[in-house]
């Protein structure tokens, strides 16, 4: 029965790098794959899978559910690096709307659908501070997305009152611990932003904007194209996809810790996208691609733990992951591959 | 003197009146709080951050971004928490942890500038790998016992101001920092190199000036100091953390852009990092004087002030574009 | 040649697919102003860039007092006597003038740099140029034209016996052209040899001695200055020999005379520093030429129609109604359209498909919402591709592959795709081949049949001719003439551009 699981999967898995061979998603899928097989072949019980009270569990649905956070992350800082930007506020603002969620239930005794509304309306307002500095004010996204990463968590703590908020309204608790359809709840919170994400970049003409604002900002003036609107959205949207994140993260374990709540998250979503396909420098993007990256991320940390190496040694491997796909990335080295396999006209 | 100020020289110049009035609020509010023992504490505390701050001064000079000097500063600790608990004296691997501080920054150097990537990148890659290899020497908080740390650092290198008050080796370093490295931006082709490339990149390359090796010497330089600060922080602190300094490296942008350095190069001066490194320290013991105010408050003033300084910033650049 | 301080021949430069300079002679004499003139891509700052080292040389040879050299970095070059001041100033804006000028090579002792010595050496590069500045003041506190100045005080500060203006006068204005001028002829007297490059006929014969012409990357000539009128200058150029001109190179009918008013109508439009107050029309199914040389304006005023720049005078009317040039994107709302004269930077979207450049500009008029289908966006391509007859491997090629030619007719595409009623295109068949500049050439005579109005930018002034029923001649950033009709020829446009103010 496992054994037949498991042939499927990898027969799924081979069918899908198969249909993406020609696409930008293929290589960090294929990175994907092999680091999957060799947790297969090295690490017993990783491929485990049971149903226990209706529910999935195993190694690999526990990476969906701990990938969740910088899933969701990635396709609003996805966006941003498009317009040639870069979020690094999004960690702080998941503090702001954990924290905030946690004392609109607890202090307020508001409901959960409230509470998660003003989490998330928060995050947007926090995100449309980051659009009016970078489109309006014109200050570089680093700078800009700077402040707020100084400041966020100092906000989120005063939310707080410096305490960790614990909250068991179950309905918000359910956004981090929940199970649907035998699969935890999280997966379905992706799945839905990805699809929101999708549907208004494809089905609007939204994507081929951010595109061509990150491909050339100074044509998309000459062609008229509302490129300050554009690129405040992309922070706004980053700003709520950042807002879910801490949503999920808080109720993930019921209480919100406005020090570590998203601490660090902005590398993995950045090197997430990055290593997704969507180069630094902007224009084309790949929201599927940032999607495989994340768990790429999320598969290389638990691979990581359960080969015994300790949360606080990962970021080794980690950093030099980000930086060799990076260098990989690199303009030079491109300018390099592109002269060797195009031949000058 | 002139009175006449350049547009540059503005933010600088509001960095230190903030400061004298912070500090003149601070004596009007506080009774105490002018005494000579908040002035040198005010240096021995914040000394690690000054002297890492210098390092991302010199960096944002250059026209980029150090991410790294929280874990590089926490590295240091730890590693020679280390090495002393493991028999090494302690000059030694003091020496051991500079020379590898300068080395780590070199090689961010190396791949910023080869490869041309951002530098915020590489220096979030650096911050990570320094963050988990503190972990990989030594996996929680070390205390150092020995007595180079004990005896002739915290007394015989002290300087007894009074009967019961002694200024800190620690503000000694501060001092001795801010003053070679002042000299090294101002009065060394290397420093003026390193303001001309983050000025305009393109016209120090076309005037001949040895861009590339300017570059990967400014990390080097970031990497040493932020090492720098991690052996004064161990002064401070008799005790290494690999855990320690998150958020540091923000303090130190911070601390450089209040002082009147210019996030987008070129424009800054080393004391103006002092400056900013003291105000950043007179909120923190303002606070603490106060009692009330809780110390979140301190990040988020901190993030207020960074927004009003990069706004002046920005004002400062557009009217001196629109005079040219 | 003997005399030249600095002596280039048969310099010959590559670049993929390109041949920039072709067996081209140059020579620099002592106490001379030799201009060096040409049009776009005539080769002149290719050449400028192979004599300071900016780029490596293909062939040729190039002499310093007699001596070969072969500089491979502006710094060699500069070593080798030739100092070089390029049209955006190549200096630090941050740091003060003194610094500027002695930056790299500071007097200094053990190391350490001795800042009255390069406060004393700044002051005495500027006495030299007859100047004196507040040499602590930061660079980007003064004005352009000071820049300039300093600029040259830096590049004599080494012993230069060459000394390369390029461009530095574009965006100075009349009064400091004077002071730059003064500097030149002090240096002159004092017997450095000077090349000068402009576009500005009246600085050319206000201070040259001797003009050497370049065109397509070949030599035309050099001549003495005071030998060569005015129009022999611009027709060596323009590569149109004067009297020779083509009978068959008449401006097509005059359109119906149309009882409604002119698609586009601006009076006293300009803007301070860009363009002096203009007035010109185009109405429905006319071809306005705007002729002129680099730097006249015209690229200029293409922008400020439709709203890239913001005019500061004048009124506009569209339709006889009074209008705004505000933005782009409002030109785009009134259905004008603008193929820009940088294709490269400011029209393609370079990484984009051929797909998504042409349907752009029809997205952004339609809004972000309605997104057009993407059957739609195929069919578009699809008939244009055709129409235009754009040859590529398939509609979702990226534009950044395919030739220069159908690059353009991709952003013709585009505008095309809006139905737009006015179209202005600064030089649209620049650096495309002859097929494709015929195709466009065809595609302009139906498009202006069919109603289009159309401002068209040319230096080919037998394009402009043949293809316009109406040309307004620019010089030095201002209007000059207007020809119509039988007044519009060769002949007529180049006595415009050339005629003494």
């Amino acid at each position: 029965m496992a054994l037949l699981g498991n042939a499927l999967f990898w027969a799924a898995l081979a069918a899908v790098l198969f249909g993406q061979r020609r696409r930008v998603a293929f290589w960090p899928l294929l990175a994907l794959a092999l680091l999957l097989l060799f947790d297969q072949l090295c690490l017993p019980g990783f491929f485990g899978l049971e149903i226990r009270g209706g529910h999935l569990y195993g190694t690999r649905i526990d990476i969906l559910n701990e990938g969740a956070k910088v899933m969701l992350l990635t396709l609003g800082m996805t966006l941003v690096i498009a317009t040639g930007g870069v979020d690094l506020s999004v960690g702080a603002i998941m503090a702001i709307a954990g924290a905030v969620a946690a004392q609109a239930s607890v202090a307020a005794h508001l409901p959960a659908g409230a509470a998660i509304a003003l989490a998330l309306g928060v995050s947007l307002l926090a995100g449309a501070w980051n659009g009016l500095l970078v489109a309006v004010l014109r200050i570089p996204p680093i700078v800009a997305t700077l402040i707020l990463m100084v400041a966020g968590r100092g906000v989120a703590q005063l939310i707080t009152g410096g305490q960790i908020i614990n909250f068991n309204d179950p309905a918000l608790v359910y956004l981090g611990t929940g199970w649907f359809l035998g699969l935890p709840f999280t997966l379905t919170l992706v799945l839905a932003a990805f699809g929101l994400t999708a549907l208004l970049t494809r089905r609007t003409a939204l994507g081929l904007f951010i595109e061509a604002i990150g491909d050339s900002e100074t044509a998309s003036r000459y062609t008229g194209l509302p490129a300050h609107t554009v690129t405040f959205f992309v922070y706004v949207f980053s700003g709520f996809c950042s807002g879910l994140a801490g949503l999920v993260a808080a109720a993930d374990i019921r209480s919100a810790d406005a020090n570590h709540a998203g601490l660090y998250l902005e590398l993995d979503a950045i090197l997430a996208a990055v290593v997704g396909g969507t180069s630094l420098t902007g224009g084309r993007f790949h929201l599927a691609g940032a999607l495989v990256g994340a768990l790429l991320m999320q598969t290389l940390t638990t691979t990581l733990y359960a080969c015994n190496v300790s949360a606080d040694v990962a970021p080794v491997p980690k950093a030099l992951v980000i930086l060799a796909a990076c260098v990989l990335q690199s303009p030079t080295l491109r300018a390099r591959w592109a002269r060797r396999t195009r031949p000058a006209r | 003197m002139k009175l006449r100020l350049a547009p540059q020289q503005i933010p600088f110049a509001a960095a230190l009146s903030v400061l004298g009035a912070l500090y003149l609020a601070g004596c009007l509010l506080f009774p105490h709080f002018g005494s000579l023992r908040v002035l040198v504490n005010l240096f021995g505390d914040n000394a690690f951050l000054g002297i890492a701050a210098i390092g991302t001064t010199f960096v944002i000079l250059s026209g980029g971004i150090d991410l790294s000097v929280g874990s590089l500063v926490a590295f240091t600790g730890i590693l020679i928490a280390e090495l002393i608990t493991r028999g090494l004296p302690p000059p030694l691997a003091i020496a051991a942890a500079l020379a590898f501080g300068a080395l780590f920054g070199a090689g961010m150097g190396v791949i910023i500038h080869c490869f041309e990537l951002p530098s915020f990148l590489v220096t979030l890659g650096g911050m990570f790998l320094a963050r988990g290899l503190g972990f990989v020497v030594h996996p929680e908080s070390l205390p150092i016992n020995h007595p180079f740390y004990d005896t002739f650092v915290a007394e015989t290198l002290a300087i007894r101001l009074s009967r019961r008050l002694s200024l800190p080796f620690t503000a000694d370093c501060l001092v001795i920092a801010v003053v070679a490295f002042t000299a090294l931006a101002r009065w060394t082709r290397f420093g003026r190199a390193v303001y001309a490339i983050g000025s305009n990149e393109g016209s120090a390359r076309l005037m001949g000036l040895p861009v590339g090796r300017t570059k990967i010497l400014t990390y080097t330089l970031a990497g040493f100091l932020s090492a720098l600060g991690g052996t004064v922080a161990t002064f401070y602190m008799q005790s290494g953390n690999p855990a320690s300094f998150v958020g540091l490296e923000l303090d130190a942008i911070a601390a450089a852009v209040i002082g009147g350095t210019m996030l987008r190069g070129g424009v800054g001066l080393i004391p103006g990092t002092l400056v900013g490194v003291l105000i950043l320290g007179l909120i923190q013991t303002l606070i603490t004087f106060q009692g009330d105010l809780n110390t979140w408050w301190t990040r988020i003033i901190i993030g207020a002030l960074l927004f009003v300084f990069i706004l002046l910033q920005q004002l400062v650049i557009r009217t001196a574009s629109r005079r040219a | 040649m003997t005399g030249a301080v600095l002596e280039a021949s048969g310099i010959t430069k590559r670049f993929p697919g390109v041949t920039a300079l072709e067996g081209v002679a140059f020579a620099a004499r002592a106490g001379e102003v030799h201009a060096l003139m040409g049009e776009n891509g005539a080769g002149k700052s290719t050449l400028i860039k192979v004599l300071t080292g900016v780029h490596p040389r293909d062939g040729g040879e190039v002499r310093v007092g007699g001596r070969p050299i072969r500089p491979r970095s502006p710094r060699e070059a500069e070593a080798a006597g030739i100092a070089t001041v390029y049209q955006e100033v190549n200096l630090i804006p941050d740091l003060s003038v003194a610094e500027n000028i002695c930056l790299g090579r500071q007097p200094g002792r053990a190391g350490f740099i001795a800042w009255g010595g390069v406060r004393r050496r700044a002051r005495a590069a500027l006495a030299r140029l007859g100047l004196e500045l507040d040499v602590d003041r930061i660079l980007s506190a003064c004005s352009i034209a000071v820049q300039q100045l300093v600029a040259v005080a830096r590049a004599l500060d080494v012993s230069a016996r060459v000394l390369i203006l390029d461009e530095p006068t574009s965006s100075l204005d009349e009064r400091e052209v004077k002071e730059l001028f003064a500097v030149i002829r002090k240096l002159r007297s004092e017997g450095m040899a000077v090349v000068f490059v402009t576009h500005f006929l009246d600085q050319v014969y206000g201070i040259s001695d001797r003009i050497t012409v370049l065109r397509n990357g070949r030599l035309v000539g050099e001549f003495p200055a005071a030998e060569l009128p005015r129009l022999q200058l611009v027709s060596h150029m323009l590569g149109r020999p004067v009297g020779e001109i083509a009978a068959a190179a008449r401006a097509p009918a005059p359109p119906p005379r149309a009882a409604q008013a002119p698609v586009l109508e601006v009076t006293g439009f300009g803007r301070r520093g860009t363009l002096h107050p203009v007035d010109l029309r185009v109405g429905a199914g006319e071809v306005l030429g705007l002729a002129g040389l680099l730097g006249s304006g015209r690229t200029e005023l293409a922008e400020l129609l439709f709203g890239v720049a913001r005019a500061d005078s004048g009124q506009m009317r569209v339709d006889g109604r009074a209008a705004e040039a505000r933005s782009p994107a409002a030109s785009l709302r009134r259905r004008f359209g603008f193929t820009p004269e940088d294709r490269k930077t400011q029209a393609i979207l370079p990484n984009l498909t051929v797909r998504e450049n042409v349907i752009v500009a029809l997205q952004v008029r339609r809004g972000i919402w309605r997104r057009i289908p993407r059957s739609e966006q195929d069919r578009l391509t699809a008939r244009f591709v055709q129409a235009l007859g754009i040859k590529l491997s398939g509609p979702e090629q990226a534009i950044r592959n395919l030739s220069g030619g159908n690059q353009q007719k991709v952003i013709l595409a585009r505008w095309l795709a809006t139905e737009p009623r006015l179209l202005i295109l600064d030089e649209p068949t620049r650096g495309i081949d002859v097929g494709a500049q015929a195709d466009l050439e065809r595609l302009l005579a139906k498009l202006r049949a069919e109603g289009l109005a159309l401002v068209f930018i040319s230096s080919e002034i037998a394009e402009l001719v043949r293809n316009s029923q109406r040309v307004v001649v620019l010089r030095d950033r201002s209007k000059v003439a207007e020809l119509a009709g039988e007044q519009v020829s060769e002949e007529a446009v180049m006595q415009a551009i050339a005629e003494k103010p």
